[in-house]
């Protein structure tokens, strides 16, 4: 079992990073049937608003102990092979990706299942905070996440 | 004398001017009454969460000499 936490300042590119993640720790494992994966996206509209960019700030020594809980939460609860999250901080414009969770099971049902327990866990836990910069010229805090399940 | 460390993080941050400050302490002491030590004149906003030595507590919460007490509004990453 492996897994890979990291939080980046550098563009994330989400494609590139699994296929390296893959070459770099499954040597020639064959044992996976169900690969899931979530890319959250910069969105360039929010709140009826045009955002020109937004700056993500987190908290680095408790985002780290913060993701590495819920990483090994998620590994209690499913039969998991591989694990990869990884989120952006800093300046960010729409259309980059923010945030990667990948997960690796035998079956299907604990890849999904692992995949958006990790990403909701993340959003409701993990201490990030977003602030966006509008086309106007504004600067505002989002105020909280919306709903992951409607 | 040990001190707590105190740190702000986004909204808190702006709303205080500063990122981190310190207090002296010789015993525990609750978070709430961390907040008001070296906030006296600003109110906290209800929203906001507390964490202590990185994991999430409660304004209850006791705080000891030593410790890492962190004010924070809820978290937006994702």
């Amino acid at each position: 079992m492996t897994s890979l936490i990291r939080v980046q300042t550098d563009a994330l590119e989400p494609w590139q990073e699994i296929a390296k993640f893959q070459t770099d720790n499954f040597n020639g494992h064959t044992d996976f049937g169900a690969t899931a994966t979530f890319v959250g996206t910069m969105r360039d509209l929010n709140e009826g608003d045009e955002v020109f960019e937004m700056t993500l700030e987190h908290y680095p020594a408790m985002t780290e102990k913060k993701l590495a809980e819920i990483v090994v939460e998620a590994e209690s609860k499913w039969p998991l092979l591989h694990t990869l999250l990884m989120h952006r901080v800093g300046i960010i414009k729409p259309a980059d990706p923010i945030v990667l969770v990948a997960v690796w099971s035998a079956h299907r049902a604990a890849a999904f299942d692992a995949c958006r327990f990790l990403m909701e866990a993340l959003k409701h836990q993990a201490p990030f905070w977003k602030k966006e910069s509008l086309v106007s010229g504004q600067s505002r805090w989002v105020a909280k996440n919306t709903s992951g399940t409607s | 004398m040990q001190t707590i460390k105190v740190l702000y993080f986004a909204s808190l941050r702006e709303l205080i001017g500063t990122s981190e400050t310190s207090i002296e302490a010789t015993g525990p002491v609750g978070a709430a009454a961390v907040w008001k030590a070296v906030n006296p004149s600003v109110e906290l906003p209800d929203s906001s969460l507390v964490a202590i030595n990185q994991s999430y507590a409660s304004l209850d919460s006791m705080v000891q000499p030593g410790d890492e007490v962190a004010f924070f509004p809820p978290v937006t990453g994702g």
